[in-house]
């Protein structure tokens, strides 16, 4: 994203919107800047803010005069007034940036927008998490933080090391070289995403040992680790997932909840 | 995408919060255009406070043009059939409700018609549990979320901010926003409802719970403000 210089007020709207803080009014220019290290091409700014449209000189005008006498205006938190905010055309590799991190964006590897998984939303369906098996959406960098895919890295290659199964149908595992060892290509390393969705695969047995790789592994990221662990439910609509993160110290409450009323219904082998 | 998930909140927290939502797989997204505008539309008839689909927004949208009156003039919000009509193209559609017995009675309806396409209920699991053996069905599989378990949980902000940001999986609500409007509230320049509509403004799957949003900044007041005595205990 950038901030037209020409059109920008400085009225700092945009600062508090970016969703990784990457925005900040230069106190010499008095306009906004944009960190472009830390944006993740999210548009939150330019899409999420109404525009004015408002001539930048006249604005400039009025807000100068009642800075001189101390005012200061109250206006709508979410409103450009000039229609500052320019995206720009992103080559690669900046722009894995934005298939990560803007949710209106189709990721080519799932056909799905965003971060883009169905995870257990469609499993009625898929049959993607069967009876004994556990399903990890291991999520990076939300809420707010963003994260370097170099961290994304360390985790997925100790998660390959553990003998998980990376679902093949996911943005990341798309960007890995060896979906045995979990490694992702060397050249976008260094590029950061706003979050990004890892998911894994195991039997039930082993829920233990995967979280426990997923802990041994998070003092080495610089970002939060969000986890959902996914079960098929048995005809009482049970699970034993349950028992096992209970045993294993976990306390949750909420999640998603499939109905099976997806068609046609996957069949499980018996 | 896991878009609602990790909605951070205690059981107590995320009481009046429920978002049903439809999504085609792979294998049956060729066709599924009318069947996810048919779900809007049974929706719609139980009293959704926000619905998305087609990543137009929910009920309350930014506008490319507005005039200066815009600071000053409450902003409408988007009839259900603006987002129903927008649901162009094959993806998730959802609604919220802030009422368990209202997802009842549309589990029910969906189970009757039948649409063929995966319905999922994100909320506190057994209260989706419940929901749905009120329908007359059985939970296929279930998703828990254990929250932000890993990694540097130290560089997270407050509680509110936290429960409100949240409330958009995709981040789309910045912690700095909620909070500027958190002050904003507290210093009486806008009200919590306010402020929670300009939050929900940001979510583009319409997916933001504004009553939950309201609440929690009406509860946060009453906190800035200290515990309130009655005039017998004063």
């Amino acid at each position: 994203m950038w901030i037209d210089p020409e059109r920008c007020v400085g009225c700092a709207n945009c600062v508090a919107v970016c969703s990784m803080g990457a925005i900040a009014v230069d106190a010499r220019t008095h306009r906004a800047v944009v960190n472009e290290d830390e944006c993740v091409e999210c548009y939150t700014c330019y899409r999420g803010m109404s525009r004015e449209h408002l001539p930048p000189a006249v604005v400039r005008a009025i807000r100068g005069l009642a800075r001189l006498f101390r005012f200061r205006f109250d206006p709508e938190p979410d409103v450009c007034p000039t229609g500052a905010l320019t995206p720009r055309e992103l080559t690669w590799p900046r722009s894995v940036r934005r298939a990560f991190s803007d949710p209106l964006v189709p990721h080519e590897s799932t056909g799905l927008a965003g971060r883009g998984t169905e995870e257990v939303k469609t499993n009625d369906v898929t049959g993607r998490v069967k009876a004994g098996e556990a399903g990890f959406t291991v999520e990076f960098g939300r809420p707010g933080l963003g994260v370097r895919l170099r961290d994304i890295d360390r985790v997925t290659r100790a998660l390959g090391a553990a003998g998980v199964t990376f679902e093949a149908a996911n943005p990341v595992t798309s960007l890995m070289t060896d979906t045995k060892t979990g490694a992702i290509r060397d050249d976008i390393l260094d590029e950061k995403v706003l979050s990004a969705i890892v998911e894994v695969k195991t039997g039930l047995a082993r829920v233990s040992d995967v979280l426990r790789t997923l802990r041994s592994v998070s003092d080495d990221v610089s970002t939060v680790i969000s986890v959902g662990v996914s079960a098929r439910c048995d005809a009482r609509g049970d699970t034993e997932l349950d028992a096992l993160l209970r045993a294993d110290g976990f306390r949750f409450w909420r999640g998603k909840t499939n109905l099976g009323l997806g068609r046609p219904l996957y069949q499980e082998a018996v | 995408m896991t878009n609602t998930l990790h909605r951070y909140g205690s059981p107590e927290s995320l009481r009046d919060d429920f978002i049903v939502f439809a999504i085609p797989s792979k294998s049956n997204r060729e066709g599924s255009g009318p069947k996810l505008r048919a779900f809007l539309e049974i929706a719609a008839k139980h009293g959704p406070i926000n619905m998305g689909g087609g990543g137009k927004g929910g009920f309350y949208r930014p506008s490319e043009r507005v005039t200066p009156l815009v600071h000053w003039r409450a902003r409408a919000a988007v009839p259900p059939s603006a987002v129903i009509e927008g649901c162009e193209n094959p993806g998730t559609v959802a609604a919220v409700f802030d009422d368990v017995e209202k997802v009842k009675a549309l589990l029910a309806e969906l189970r009757q018609r039948d649409l063929g396409m995966s319905i999922n209920v994100s909320a506190l699991t057994e209260d989706a549990r419940r929901a749905a053996e009120a329908a007359g069905l059985t939970r296929h599989s279930v998703e828990y979320s254990l929250g932000f378990a890993f990694g540097e949980t130290d560089r997270m902000p407050d509680r509110l901010t936290l429960e409100l940001a949240t409330m958009c999986g995709h981040g789309m609500v910045a912690f700095g926003l909620v909070q500027k409007l958190c002050h904003l509230v507290k210093e009486g320049r806008r009200t919590p409802a306010e402020a929670a509509r300009c939050l929900a403004r940001f979510c583009t799957c319409g997916v933001f719970n504004v009553t939950r949003a309201e609440r929690l900044l009406v509860e946060s007041l009453a906190l800035t403000r200290g515990p309130r005595t009655t005039k017998e205990e004063s």
